[in-house]
């Protein structure tokens, strides 16, 4: 691997994570496949995964929501139902109790949102200088109903691809918040428990496969499937559902909102999409700017976006962090 | 803005439409990478009739930094560096910012210059200037900041560039064949349509200045066409773009910088394409307080982004585009930015 360090790319979710994870750990892990859930005995479900967030507090959430959100995500997205949560904490010396309670009963009031309770933990404290506050991992345990198969394989052509609302708004509230760019209205992170939305999508229509679209973006996402699977995928520009705010953000920074973190939306696949389908879940809070957004395809090798004016462009798989540009 | 509006599909099939019943065969170069980044981001030039050639010029402020400015700024030991994002993954001579970083460099990314400035109140921080007129106010001003907070901490790497001067020395290259400009709209905002003047004048090729909607986009190369037998700077960005332009910026980057030389990645040292940090402002002069010199060393010589960056070849033509050069392992600073050239045409053209 380039230059044998890990530079801070290798976390960005993008091609160079997918790369970490496949020649370090899914090769010495033998590891079945790279999901970030794995399913044992075909009933329990396990996930873990670590919050770094900066800030600690943002519009819309905080690291304590996002630390039982992200996790209880990653459990739903099998079909799997959430039930369990171990949480470990990494604190800074020289934080303040306080916050620390505050993050807490956001972490406790999510919980019991999303169904699940915290069972055990572990605390651990490090020098001044030696983490950003507060770090906190989560590890999930879910039951996986008998008869659910949510597998990329099950991917045909001829699927459509649905997202649950507007897509970056995580990503926007935070680069807002840290870079305290001051946006008026402030954007604020979509961070949410999706359980119930993959069960609407159970419940009305056939659903093929799900991921919660962190890191990396729809655009992640979809290359993925496309790596998996081999099947195209085109969006419709025009059936993407991005709020102005993050469309003026993005053009002054030179983001593109398919590639930025969401907190909150999935991206799904389903055999067929029904008025059924799209009236429950716009009528879910979750789910209120749900979209159809592209179809799975054999006629385009890769991902590719149809632009509202008819041409096709591709989406590629970002190979790191999307930087701001200069000017 | 109304984005809806520069967006609307109809009006700009309408004109697009009007664009293809132009027969001639034509270059046009987009000299600002923002603009190549809008033409690949919409599919436009998949759009627009053969006749009509778009490339891309050197108007990306990382593609045209010499890689020995990363090996220096690797040297600088024990210094906070301050960068805009794109720059931290330009490879030097060894390493990129990036992989100093992981090894213990204190590198920063930041969004504008003010951050750096606040940086250095509690250590060294030395802010890399790199940037065209857009940029350059903002940093001017940063200047004046420091001095009136007596901020001992501070100083700026100045490896800003001029865009007028770049285009005269790609006009004189006899191997650049250019029918006219798509000029850029942000430095124009600061510069307004006159600094172009000498364009027509001196020879005898047209430029419209354009925002970076499609509506824009496609609107300027209707007008570059309307205008090729008649030479002239159009405006086509009125909205944002005067004649003068912004009087206030350009007197605050009179006050700090004065004109010199500059070293553009791939286009040598062009006279007069600089700016200096003035003798009252030398205590924030990174070159002078580090004792740095910027060389034009270039890094793998197999790698043609000087000739991408003169509109001499296109970046499918480079030897190294998408085979060992690519957004994952980026050989030259076009694949790097994500307003380089090679960057642009890997993602939205391969």
């Amino acid at each position: 691997m380039k230059n044998d360090i890990i530079t801070l790319g290798y976390g960005s979710g993008a091609a160079l994570t997918r790369q970490l994870i496949r020649e370090v750990f899914v090769s010495k892990f033998r590891l079945p496949t790279l999901d970030d859930a794995a399913c044992i005995d075909n009933h329990l479900t396990v996930t873990t995964d670590a919050y770094v967030v900066n800030p600690l507090f943002f519009p819309g959430g905080d690291i304590g929501k996002l630390s039982i959100t992200g996790t209880v995500n990653d459990l739903s997205m099998n079909g799997s139902v959430p039930a369990y949560l171990v949480a470990s904490f990494i604190l800074e010396e020289g934080f303040s109790i306080n916050l620390l309670k505050r993050i807490v009963d956001s972490m406790q009031k999510t919980a019991e949102e999303a169904g699940v309770q915290i069972i055990a933990g572990d605390t651990k404290v490090v020098e001044k200088g030696k983490c950003d506050g507060v770090y906190i991992t989560t590890t999930g345990i879910g039951f996986l109903p008998e008869g659910i198969d949510l597998n990329v394989k099950n991917i045909k052509a001829g699927d459509r691809i649905v997202v649950n609302g507007s897509l970056g708004d995580h990503a926007v509230a935070i680069i807002n918040a840290r870079q305290k760019l001051g946006l008026d209205p402030a954007p604020i992170s979509d961070c949410a428990p999706l359980r119930e939305v993959i069960e609407i999508l159970l419940n009305t229509t056939k659903l093929r496969f799900a991921r919660d679209a962190t890191r990396g973006g729809v655009a992640t996402i979809l290359n993925e499937i496309y790596e998996d699977t081999g099947l195209g995928v085109i969006l419709d520009e025009t059936s993407l559902p991005i709020k102005d705010s993050t469309t003026v953000l993005c053009g002054l920074l030179g983001l593109d909102p398919l590639y930025l973190a969401n907190e909150g939306k999935l991206v799904a696949v389903v055999s067929e999409a029904n008025d059924d389908m799209l009236i429950q879940l716009k009528a879910h809070r979750y789910g209120q700017d749900s979209a159809i957004i592209g179809e799975v395809t054999k006629d385009v090798n890769g991902v590719y976006l149809r632009t509202a004016l008819g041409s096709l462009r591709p989406l590629l798989m970002l190979a790191s962090d999307p930087l701001p540009r200069i000017c | 803005m109304n984005l809806k509006y520069y967006r609307a599909p109809d009006l700009i099939k309408r004109v697009l439409k009007e664009i293809h019943e132009y027969r001639q065969p034509v270059t046009f170069m987009e000299v600002c990478g923002s603009h190549t980044m809008a033409i690949g981001h919409w599919g436009l030039r998949k759009l627009l009739p053969e006749n009509i050639r778009l490339i891309s010029g050197p108007g990306c402020p990382v593609c045209v930094t010499p890689a020995s400015v990363i090996d220096e700024l690797i040297k600088l030991k024990d210094i906070t560096i301050a960068t805009f994002g794109d720059l931290i993954r330009v490879p030097g001579s060894d390493q990129t910012l990036e992989h100093a970083r992981a090894l213990g460099a204190d590198i920063r990314t930041v969004y504008s210059p003010l951050e750096a400035l606040e940086l250095s109140q509690k250590r060294e921080t030395v802010f890399v200037g790199i940037g065209f007129e857009t940029t350059i106010p903002g940093i001017a001003y940063t200047i004046l900041e420091a001095g009136r907070q007596n901020q001992d901490n501070f100083s700026v790497l100045p490896l800003f560039k001029l865009i007028p001067p770049a285009l005269n020395a790609l006009l004189i290259d006899d191997e650049v064949e250019i029918d006219g400009f798509i000029l850029p709209g942000h430095v124009s905002a600061v510069i307004g349509t006159q600094a172009y003047d000498f364009i027509p004048q001196k020879f005898g090729i047209g430029g419209v200045v354009t925002g970076f909607e499609p509506l824009d986009i496609v609107l300027g190369i209707k007008k570059m066409i309307e205008q090729i037998n008649k030479p002239q700077i159009i405006n086509e960005y009125s909205r944002i773009v005067t004649t003068e332009g912004n009087m206030a910026a350009k007197a605050t980057i009179s006050e700090v910088f004065s004109i010199g030389n500059a070293v553009w990645r791939g286009l040598g040292e062009i006279p007069d394409s600089g700016l200096d940090i003035r003798t009252e402002y030398s205590q924030f002069d990174a070159l002078r307080k580090y004792d740095i010199q910027i060389t034009n060393i270039e890094g793998n010589t197999a790698c043609r982004c000087s000739s991408v960056l003169k509109g001499k070849i296109m970046p499918f033509d480079c030897p190294l585009f998408a085979e060992i050069c690519t957004p994952n392992n980026p050989v030259g600073p076009c694949m790097v930015s994500s307003e380089g050239s090679c960057a642009a045409y890997y993602k939205y053209e391969k």
